[in-house]
């Protein structure tokens, strides 16, 4: 019997313990914070490691960063699941506010867009000025290509150089062109191991650490430039919406501090994102 | 050990148990896979004594057992006790121990301790009862011990004090010694009879003439599913009526 | 290669002076996994006992379910709960989207089956033996249940020890209902995703190294609880 007991005891203390270990998981506090639906581009250069404690130092408020393609983070701000979205890709963005699910899109920043590939340029396109000439020319050569395949910002204007180059790359998929479906990260590593071009941000790229070989073979072009907005999620369409903190978060973004932040990453040097909120903002 | 020279006494001034006998079986049958195990059994059992169940296998005496102690239902007839149809209040009275011990994970002692549980038995009562049936079955000195470990004899023995435990009116038993030592066989048997004379109605059923010789009182003679004979022990053994038992006591194999 | 030599010495490096980002993964996934695997233990151990014992129309099926459910995908099991959290969702009034408590009830949802179809197994077995006499002794269907759990308790332990590696280990779940953010719902799993899409392979291996080490501890508890109930014929 008194060994019996003796069990139960030792279970019931084991069971008691491992709760209380894990109930600070569970209990959500009363935290200030908001949750931002962004890119996992933006993300993956390192920029909100560097800008967020900033905002969170002057205002308390935690920001929490959702890194998805562009289209998702646009329908998942549909749907609620966040209060602010920083997204690249302008179209789309003005059709979320024109569609009433965001209360007004600023300008936040630029980056831009680089071709990269292998050592071995199979295309040729190293040096080249024209964006569109150089994906004509990885097509003719069948050389191949990475893509993101997702949805997100980069792969729109992935997709717009296509289409400006005369291209139907998505008829040779699976072929020389290769849709990831992935984040730029592990778009960058499936381009370096089938030792293929791809486009990407130059802010992940500055900061990929798995680089290879590979260089930046063709930048600059205007066709390139890569614009962000940063937009308020219409609290009217979702009542869960942090309004206060939500805006606090915009207007920080677009105010000389924020700007300040942004243009102050750095990687070995080179900045990475160029901030163009409107002045007076 | 529990030492079969000593005098089994000292007990205390226990209750005699009161089962409600006699038990009538009516008419009862059992089928099951399109078998008719037993047939038409028509018994009365109103003896004090240790009551034996004999016959060649797959007579139908394990069936019978169950049916007298609730745990399968018949397909036709009915049991009384005392004039009582069988319920579950009647089963919770009695108790029963089959041919292969079935003991628990757990120590001997724990074991008794549960099967005293489920019966309801408040907790310093239960402290009594399990250290009173370790002693009666000769097994203090494994209170302790995980109860699969004991040898197959002590498991029997452990099985027989857990039944005792619950001070039951009808004890019902399932070839119990079949596969034990001499040993054990006798301290099974020892036991039995001092449950006997306590008053509890034990039905046995076994194998072996000679344990039937030294215990039973009277004797059911079961064969395809039918009582071929209800004797008292000493007519039984003497003088078989049938010639179905004439051959089993024999030794012949009875077809 | 030799870059994956320099990686996997960093990673140890990482380990040895219990890097902060890393401790913090660390808990976080063991926090996460503990509670759900305590969680589902609870619901498994009730689901299975009541199937093994109780009988009813339709059992059969739904112990096949279970037992179906025991390969749930975890991408789907996460996929599910997201569809139930999200804000436009019907649990979304709660707003647990992007928390460690969505995490949980992710890994909850995967892990149940597997506890509760390996305790139904293994309650069937043991009734196998003790339905009799249990029956005979008086027992209620529900003070069966509490039997069997109980006598089967090693081969539970042996179950949730499943359940736990299964729960450490995934990161379909995880990722989609908690989003992977950093320092809130970014665990051992989908960090190593993540540091590998960035190339940062030292912390990627110092984290696999971890799980890994992690796995076979469980493994070896697995091993050495069957050993030792053996041992006692599982008293």
């Amino acid at each position: 019997m008194t060994t019996l007991w003796r069990r139960r005891n030792a279970l019931g203390l084991i069971l008691g313990a491992l709760l209380i270990v894990a109930a600070p998981a569970g209990i959500e506090a009363e935290d200030n914070f908001i949750i931002v639906q962004s890119t996992t581009s933006t993300q993956n250069s390192g920029l909100f490691d560097h800008i967020l404690p900033k905002f969170t130092e002057k205002t308390g408020i935690e920001v929490r960063i959702v890194a998805v393609g562009t289209g998702q983070a646009l329908k998942n701000a549909r749907n609620g699941d966040g209060d602010v979205v920083l997204v690249h890709a302008k179209p789309d963005e003005e059709k979320f506010v024109a569609d009433g699910w965001g209360v007004k899109r600023h300008d936040v920043m630029y980056n831009d867009f680089v071709i990269v590939g292998p050592a071995a340029d199979p295309a040729e396109i190293a040096g080249l000025k024209d964006a569109d000439e150089a994906f004509k020319k990885i097509a003719d050569a069948k050389a191949p290509f990475a893509s993101r395949g997702d949805d997100s910002g980069t792969h729109k204007a992935e997709l717009k150089l296509w289409e400006d180059a005369g291209v139907d790359a998505k008829s040779a998929s699976g072929d020389w062109y290769l849709e990831t479906g992935s984040g730029m990260g592990a778009t960058l590593n499936t381009a370096v191991g089938k030792h293929a071009y791809t486009l990407t941000d130059r802010g992940t790229w500055l900061s990929f650490a798995n680089k290879s070989d590979f260089k930046v073979l063709v930048e600059g072009d205007p066709k390139l430039f890569n614009q962000y907005g940063v937009i308020l999620v219409n609290p009217k369409k979702h009542a869960n919406v942090k309004a206060k903190e939500g805006q606090a978060f915009v207007d920080w973004l677009i105010s000389k501090d924020g700007q300040a932040a942004i243009a102050s990453y750095t990687i070995d040097g080179q900045q990475l994102f160029f901030p163009n909120a409107p002045r007076g903002s | 050990m529990l030492d079969p020279t000593i005098p089994l006494d000292g007990r205390g001034a226990s209750l005699l148990a009161n089962p409600p006998l006699p038990v009538e079986l009516k008419g009862l049958s059992f089928e099951a896979g399109g078998k008719r195990v037993l047939d038409g059994v028509d018994l009365t059992i109103d003896t004090r004594g240790i009551t034996a169940i004999m016959g060649p296998n797959g007579a139908g005496k394990s069936v019978l057992l169950r049916l007298m102690h609730g745990l399968i239902a018949p397909t036709s007839g009915e049991i009384l006790w005392a004039g009582r149809r069988m319920d579950r209040t009647l089963a919770r009275r009695q108790a029963m121990v089959f041919q292969r011990p079935v003991l628990l994970r757990r120590t001997a002692a724990a074991n008794i301790w549960h099967a005293l549980g489920l019966k309801g038995i408040v907790r310093s009562e239960r402290s009594i009862r399990v250290g009173d049936a370790l002693k009666l079955a000769g097994l203090e000195s494994h209170a302790a011990t995980p109860a699969r470990v004991l040898s197959g004899g002590e498991q029997q023995r452990l099985c027989l004090a857990r039944a005792l435990s619950l001070e039951p009116d009808v004890l019902f038993l399932d070839e119990p010694t079949a596969s034990l030592d001499p040993a054990s066989t006798l301290a099974i048997e020892r036991l039995l009879l001092d449950a006997q004379r306590r008053g509890i109605k034990v039905i046995i059923v076994t194998h072996d003439v000679g344990q039937a010789r030294r215990l039973a009182q009277d004797v059911i003679f079961l064969h395809h599913g039918r009582v071929i004979e209800h004797q008292d022990a000493d007519t039984f053994f003497e003088c078989p009526q049938s010639e179905g038992a004439r051959a089993f006591m024999r030794g012949g194999i009875v077809l | 290669m030799s870059d994956f030599i320099d990686a996997f010495n960093t990673a140890l490096g990482l380990i040895v002076t219990l890097n902060p980002d890393l401790v913090e993964i660390l808990v976080l996934s063991l926090k996460v996994s503990l509670f759900a695997v305590a969680i589902a233990s609870v619901l498994g151990f009730a689901i299975g006992g009541a199937l093994a014992v109780y009988n009813f129309p339709g059992r059969g099926a739904v112990s096949a379910v279970l037992s179906a459910l025991m390969g749930l995908p975890p991408v789907v099991a996460g996929l599910f709960v997201y569809l139930l959290l999200s804000n436009v969702g019907p649990l979304g009034v709660l707003q647990l989207l992007y928390t460690p408590t969505a995490m949980i009830i992710a890994q909850v949802v995967l892990v149940t089956p597997i506890i509760g179809a390996l305790t139904r197994q293994a309650c069937r077995d043991l009734l196998e033996e003790y339905d009799e006499q249990l029956r005979s002794l008086g027992a209620s269907s529900s003070a069966i249940v509490v039997t069997l759990l109980w006598d089967g308790r090693y081969r539970l332990i042996t179950a949730v020890l499943a359940g736990f590696g299964r729960a450490i280990a995934e990161v379909g779940a995880v990722m989609i209902v908690g989003g992977n953010i950093d320092h809130v719902t970014r665990t051992m799993t989908t960090a190593i995703a993540l540091e590998t899409s960035k190339g940062n392979i030292a912390l990627a291996l110092a984290l696999g190294i971890v799980l890994l080490t992690i796995a076979l501890a469980v493994n070896a508890a697995l091993m050495w609880v069957q050993r030792f109930a053996q041992r006692f014929a599982y008293a």
